[in-house]
């Protein structure tokens, strides 16, 4: 049980890193990109915006 | 130009990693001697081609929407990762990385471990090279792996990139003897952040259905405008530090 708790640490610390919010976000946006594209309208900038916003947000939360 | 900028990411993002792994390499192979070292890198080389040869061509049959979404979400948190600790790093905010001072430690782990013999190897060499090129390398063979987003035999035009970095920083290992502290790993690291997020950006849009103006030109629009925001990041947090507390 130790090392399945441990192989799941890791690859969470992995791919989500030290700030799950920043994760959920791009998951929210990507999720969000897919609904307006779907609906034919033009959606190619929602995820530049939402990356640049949760940068923002990645740094604010980093900061000491 | 899309290959070119795969390629750029594949090996900068290897350089960047292997000048990492180099140091611990290289701290536990002159303290404790080479043979278990160097058996320890070798296993740790096979097993991230043996990751790389059995997923990269079993993605191929992932329908490619499918592949883009998943793919771009992970080199997005990637890519924010390793931009979120380079701009704070240029901005003074976290130390930069010390490949002396982490090479003076490693030496200091090495020479006071216990010798411990297993399979007639240095347990010790072995496992700290295992574990240092594997860790190391992981993230490069996953961001290799990601590049069959693209199709068209980008995983091996990756893998190649990869590896030539691998040699040039191998060579460059074993000529000076010493770590390699002065590559500018901030600024390779905040290059490869942009160049993950950019790619991120572009394929994880197209697997949810998005069509960019301009099909490939878009990425180094997106590219462009990801530098001028970091940028324009690190300068603002620079003002902020220097600023007077107070003000």
């Amino acid at each position: 049980m130790r090392y399945v708790v441990a192989f799941g640490r890791f690859w969470w610390d992995f791919v989500v890193g030290d700030d799950w919010l920043v994760a959920a976000g791009l998951v929210v946006a990507l999720g969000l990109t897919a609904l307006v594209a779907h609906h034919a309208v033009a959606a190619w900038w929602l995820l530049p915006v939402a990356v640049v916003g949760l940068l923002v947000v990645a740094i604010r939360r980093a900061l000491p | 130009m899309r290959i070119a900028f795969l390629f750029a990411a594949a090996f900068l993002a290897s350089a960047v990693e292997m000048v990492e792994a180099l140091t611990i390499v290289l701290a536990v192979g002159i303290t404790r001697g080479w043979r278990s070292t160097l058996i320890g890198v070798g296993a740790a080389g096979v097993t991230l081609a043996a990751f790389v040869g059995a997923l990269g061509p079993a993605l191929t049959f992932v329908p490619i929407n499918a592949l883009r979404l998943v793919v771009g979400g992970l080199l997005l948190a990637f890519g924010l990762q390793w931009l979120k600790k380079a701009i704070l790093r240029a901005a003074g905010y976290v130390p930069l990385h010390d490949e002396a001072g982490i090479y003076a430690h490693e030496r200091a782990e090495a020479e006071s471990a216990g010798r411990e013999e297993r399979a007639g190897l240095d347990w010790y060499s072995f496992t700290i090279a295992f574990k240092g090129v594997l860790l190391e390398g992981l993230e490069v063979a996953f961001i290799v792996i990601s590049f069959a987003a693209d199709r068209g035999g980008s995983v091996a035009i990756s893998a190649g990139a990869a590896a030539a970095a691998l040699l040039l920083v191998t060579t460059v290992g074993v000529l000076v003897r010493a770590p390699l502290s002065r590559v500018p790993e901030n600024t390779l690291k905040f290059a490869v952040g942009l160049m993950l997020t950019t790619f991120g950006t572009f394929w994880g849009a197209e697997g949810a259905g998005v069509d960019w103006p301009g099909s490939d030109a878009a990425i180094p629009v997106v590219l462009g405008a990801y530098v001028l925001v970091s940028l324009a990041l690190v300068q603002l947090l620079r003002r902020q530090r220097l600023a007077p507390a107070g003000t």
